[in-house]
């Protein structure tokens, strides 16, 4: 590294760092330009074309990293107290750049192929791809930040940017509520991370590089900061309980925003408790419990949400705090394994939840699109009135199917990787000779397979019901397929399920060299652990290889046998009912029904319903809704608690602005006064 | 890769539809019936094989994707476990993993295949088959880590047949839990009393006969195969993990292994003639019995 001209510091690598700035430029100018342009088609051309050339910068930027280069690295001063404008990018900051980038532009074609074709009702503000590409760049410039004021200045900024684009239909009442809720709880985790960095910085300065190892630091003082990372990042993530703010969301944003809200901005979170969690030392045992169960909670209560849900948005809404649990318990298996040295459960952990973090950015973008698709295709998101779309939208339920698959973490799609990985670091956990290791092991195992196994059921409601079967409603009846620039990004999405799913082991080395350095573990240990994975993904390969070629073989086999057989069509059976009609179909709920009841005390379904009565009955309904239970109970009275002692303070709120100055006046008055007593 | 397994594949593949015959023998005597032949299965799976194909104008690919993926996902399956001294033909760190997965898969496309046919029986018992097995899976896998722990290795071939008399009078108690449980989940995944009745014909007690209610011809003979696979898939695990001894001769390990599984298709006879199906919404509880018994054997081995 060289200093001097202005203290303007660079090192190797240089060039890349001007990739990044310049994807910056290109998405905040493609942003203003679309902003200034006048007609909606134009808009959504220039924000979109922005959008895709800034990330295709960002990505040259962030790929050589992964291959091994050098990380490069920038910093320029900045008059801002505490701050320089620090940048860099690591490994583990390329990692998380290139689904950022990718998944946004792909939301960003699939986002101008919405707009194009919703000339008629609810024209999107001309600032939504101003807003869009500058959630982009947010997040991008989160990832790659190293100073604590900048960190949280694009932190606040990439909250905004997605608050406005939330509340782009901000007509509806719905979606301003949605907005107003995720606002309040985003600032929430911002107030946490405030302190967090305020405590991490002790020498003047909140450059990342000065926080370094835990020397300094007292252990009191480190679990403090744990404490305020996984509130303050775990509201961005999608923790239970602070999950409040994504079902709300997701459903009310347009669905491209879904995408990159659920697929990448709610891993900003597990990027930010890793990068924290680096400059932490040691941990001890405690913390990993702590992920651990927080992990199980999310997973568990998150699908089991997931199943209650009427809404498709809603539902992957709930899946991704289900998968961000799944990542939590990944990230708890690695810090129990750093706070027993064992290397091999650090690597499996923490890889297999950067893997996850990959995976699921893939394959719920992938779903939010397809849901998007649907509400575009069949003009409504409601499971029980759709049916019968795999004949109407072949495209998007192929896609959405792969996505199904990939989300219930089954073989041989990608979502298995990930869980796979996770697996195998559990059964290692549970043969370990540490009860307290053994006991994660079980808890993990038993978890991951439960909500591997009600993941599955969620997804064959959702796709059963939404795709196959008779069309439930006039409007599903008449449903089309979507246009191509909304279904390229589906086959594309889709086409990197099956490629990870397959081709997993190739990843294997760059995941090597994302793993964060770790204390207690010797440098090299872990990409050695990490890379004793190989030949169990090797085997996943061959045996993913052997089930397609077995497919084949069979698919050969039913050919013969029917060659020269008659294949007739028919109506489907149904024992013998002479008029079946599309509404004897089990619905959506009924699906769902014997799970949620065996879950019931932890749901808290509301039913209503009005029963038949007579010999022929008139009126019968029954209505079952799942709100959130952490809402209602938790959340709604405290701030309704909250409300009622501000309240009070609505004394001082006089409503002119003279007095307003004059608080300013006061304030800064009593501070000037504090200062001079202390030194005087 | 190891090519010598694939005799156990080859044998398995024969044999799988004849552990039902055991089964439906064993059941006949206890009801005092001649019973159906021996090789029933093989003569219905050839009439069902000659059939022409009747497909619902309602259903898609996706219903003649099932028969294919569920067999196809058996015999993946087939491939990584090894059997009475023959290795597996595919072995790797966590491949019991990859077998319980894969058949999920194959579970997975079943269940969509019966939504697509859109008939309310289908649906109800697509609905039953996910709500147990989301149960059951993970008390296979926490068996598993049973074994996993017991034997200290972390694939299939280190763990099946590693089981010594030794160990049965070390840790006796903790493996009669885990048969215990592996036995309770064997019955349930293939739709065995007390869970599921495969002789009902009453449509709406039913999980996995009303399931496959529309499918007919090849993709029946394929479903039906598929199944006997399964079951002998799992019941070789369950064999393979409690039968103690390995003698080192192949052949002689063999014929002990199917001893093995005769014995065990004669008990599962037992078992469906002298208890009654449980009423569906008492099977949660036999499913998560089977997990405390798999949670106490680990808490026996782990302490």
């Amino acid at each position: 590294m060289r200093t001097g001209f202005l203290g303007f510091s660079l090192n190797r690598g240089v060039p890349l760092i001007f990739w990044l700035l310049a994807a910056f430029a290109v998405l905040t100018v493609g942003g203003i330009t679309a902003w200034a342009a006048g007609g909606a088609r134009l808009q959504a051309r220039i924000g979109a074309s922005g959008a895709v050339l800034g990330c295709a910068l960002g990505t040259a930027a962030a790929i050589p990293v992964l291959l091994g280069g050098a990380a490069p690295a920038v910093r320029l001063p900045w008059p801002v107290p505490l701050a320089t404008f620090s940048l860099a990018i690591d490994p583990l900051s390329a990692f998380f750049l290139l689904p950022t980038f990718g998944i946004s532009a792909l939301a960003a074609i699939y986002g101008a192929g919405y707009e194009k074709a919703d000339a008629g009702h609810g024209r999107a503000p001309a600032s939504s791809w101003l807003w869009f590409n500058l959630l982009v760049a947010s997040m991008a410039l989160v990832i790659v930040s190293r100073n604590g004021i900048l960190f949280l200045m694009s932190w606040e900024l990439m909250t905004i940017a997605s608050y406005f684009l939330v509340t782009t239909h901000g007509e509806r009442a719905e979606v301003r509520r949605a907005g107003r809720i995720y606002l309040i709880a985003a600032h929430v985790g911002t107030a946490c991370l405030l302190v967090l960095f305020l405590l991490l910085g002790t020498h003047g300065t909140l450059d990342f590089d000065t926080f370094g190892p835990a020397g300094a630091r007292t252990a009191a003082g480190a679990e403090a900061i744990f404490l305020l990372a996984v509130v303050g990042f775990g509201v961005k993530a999608g923790f239970i309980p602070l999950h409040i703010w994504l079902p709300e969301a997701h459903p009310a944003a347009p669905t491209h925003v879904s995408a990159v809200m659920s697929g990448i901005m709610i891993k900003l979170g597990i990027y930010g408790l890793l990068r924290i969690i680096s400059y932490l030392g040691e941990p001890p045992l405690w913390w990993g419990w702590t992920l651990l169960v927080i992990g199980l909670v999310s997973g568990i209560l998150g699908v089991l949400y997931a199943l209650a849900q009427h809404e498709l948005k809603r539902l992957l809404a709930y899946h991704s705090v289900e998968n961000i649990g799944i990542i939590a318990m990944a990230l708890g298996l690695g810090l129990i394994g750093m706070a027993h040295h064992s290397t091999v459960l650090f690597a499996l952990g923490f890889g297999a939840a950067l893997l996850h973090v990959l995976n699921h950015a893939i394959f719920k973008a992938l779903l939010f699109f397809g849901a998007g698709a649907v509400i575009r295709g069949a003009g409504t998101g409601e499971i029980e009135h759709l049916g019968g779309l795999l004949k109407r939208m072949p495209a998007t339920g192929a896609a959405f199917l792969i996505g199904a698959v990939a989300i219930s973490g089954l073989p041989p799609l990608n979502g298995f990787v990930s869980e796979f990985l996770l697996l195998l670091g559990s059964f290692i956990a549970v043969s370990a000779d540490k009860l307290a290791v053994g006991i994660a092991g079980v808890a993990l195992i038993a978890g991951l397979a439960l909500i591997g196994g009600l993941a599955a059921a969620c997804f064959a409601k959702a796709f059963g019901i939404v795709f196959l079967g008779e069309p439930r409603t006039n409007q599903a009846e008449e449903a089309g397929e979507v246009g191509a620039l909304l279904r390229a990004p589906m086959l594309a999405l889709a086409a990197a399920c099956v490629a990870i799913g397959i081709a997993s082991p190739a990843l294997l080395s760059a995941l090597t060299r994302v793993l964060p350095e770790a204390a207690g573990i010797p440098p090299g240990a872990a990409t050695r652990d990490l890379l004793s994975a190989r030949p169990a993904l090797l085997g996943v390969t061959l045996a993913g290889a052997l089930f397609f070629a077995l497919l084949l073989l069979v698919a050969a086999l039913r050919a013969f046998l029917l060659r020269r057989r008659p294949v007739r069509a028919a109506g489907t059976w149904d024992c013998g009912y002479a008029r079946p009609t599309s509404r004897m179909q089990y619905t959506a709920s009924s699906f769902a029904q014997p799970i949620l009841d065996v879950f019931a005390p932890m749901l808290g379904t509301r039913v209503s319903s009005v029963r038949p009565l007579g010999i022929f009955p008139r009126r019968a309904s029954l209505e079952t809704a799942t709100p959130d239970s952490f809402r209602e109970r938790v959340f709604r009275p405290v701030f309704f608690e909250i409300d009622r002692l501000l309240a009070k303070l609505r004394r001082i709120q006089e409503g002119r602005v003279q007095v307003y100055v004059l608080y300013i006046a006061l304030t800064l008055l009593a501070l000037l006064a504090y200062q001079f007593a202390r030194n005087p | 890769m190891n090519p010598l397994g694939l005799f156990a594949v080859a044998g398995s593949v024969l044999l799988a539809p004849l552990f039902l015959g055991v089964v439906n023998r064993t059941k006949a005597a206890f009801a005092g019936r001649a019973g159906q032949p021996l090789f029933q299965l093989y003569f219905d799976l050839a009439k069902a094989a000659r059939k022409g194909a009747v497909y619902s104008r309602t259903a898609t690919w996706v219903f003649r994707l099932a028969p294919l993926g569920s067999l196809a996902a058996a015999l993946t399956a087939l491939l990584l476990l090894p059997q009475g001294g023959f290795p597996a033909v595919l072995s790797f760190p966590g491949d019991f993993v990859a077998l319980i997965f894969v058949l999920a898969t194959a579970r997975f496309l079943m269940v969509i295949a019966s939504l697509d046919v859109g008939s309310s029986f289908e649906g109800m018992g697509a609905s039953r088959e996910v709500a147990f097995s989301a149960l059951a899976e993970p008390v296979l896998l926490l068996c598993l880590a049973v074994a996993a722990r017991e034997a200290g290795r972390g694939s299939l071939s280190g763990i099946i047949g590693s089981v010594t008399g030794g160990d049965w009078q070390r840790t006796g108690p903790a493996l009669v839990l885990v048969a215990a449980s592996l036995l309770a989940i064997l019955l349930a995944e293939n739709a065995r009393i007390p869970v599921d009745d495969p002789n009902t014909h009453l449509e709406l007690t039913m999980i996995h006969e009303v399931m496959i209610l529309d499918h007919g011809g090849p993709d029946l003979a394929l479903l039906l195969y598929g199944a006997a696979l399964k079951l002998w898939i799992l019941g070789a695990l369950l064999t393979g993990l409690l039968l103690p001894g390995r003698t080192g001769s192949p052949l002689l390990d063999g014929l002990i292994f199917l001893a093995g599984m005769l014995v065990l298709a004669v008990v599962i006879g037992v078992i469906e003639s002298t208890i009654a199906r449980l009423r569906l919404h008492r099977v949660p509880q036999f499913l998560v019995g089977a997990g405390a018994f798999a949670v106490m054997a680990l808490a026996l081995i782990m302490r």
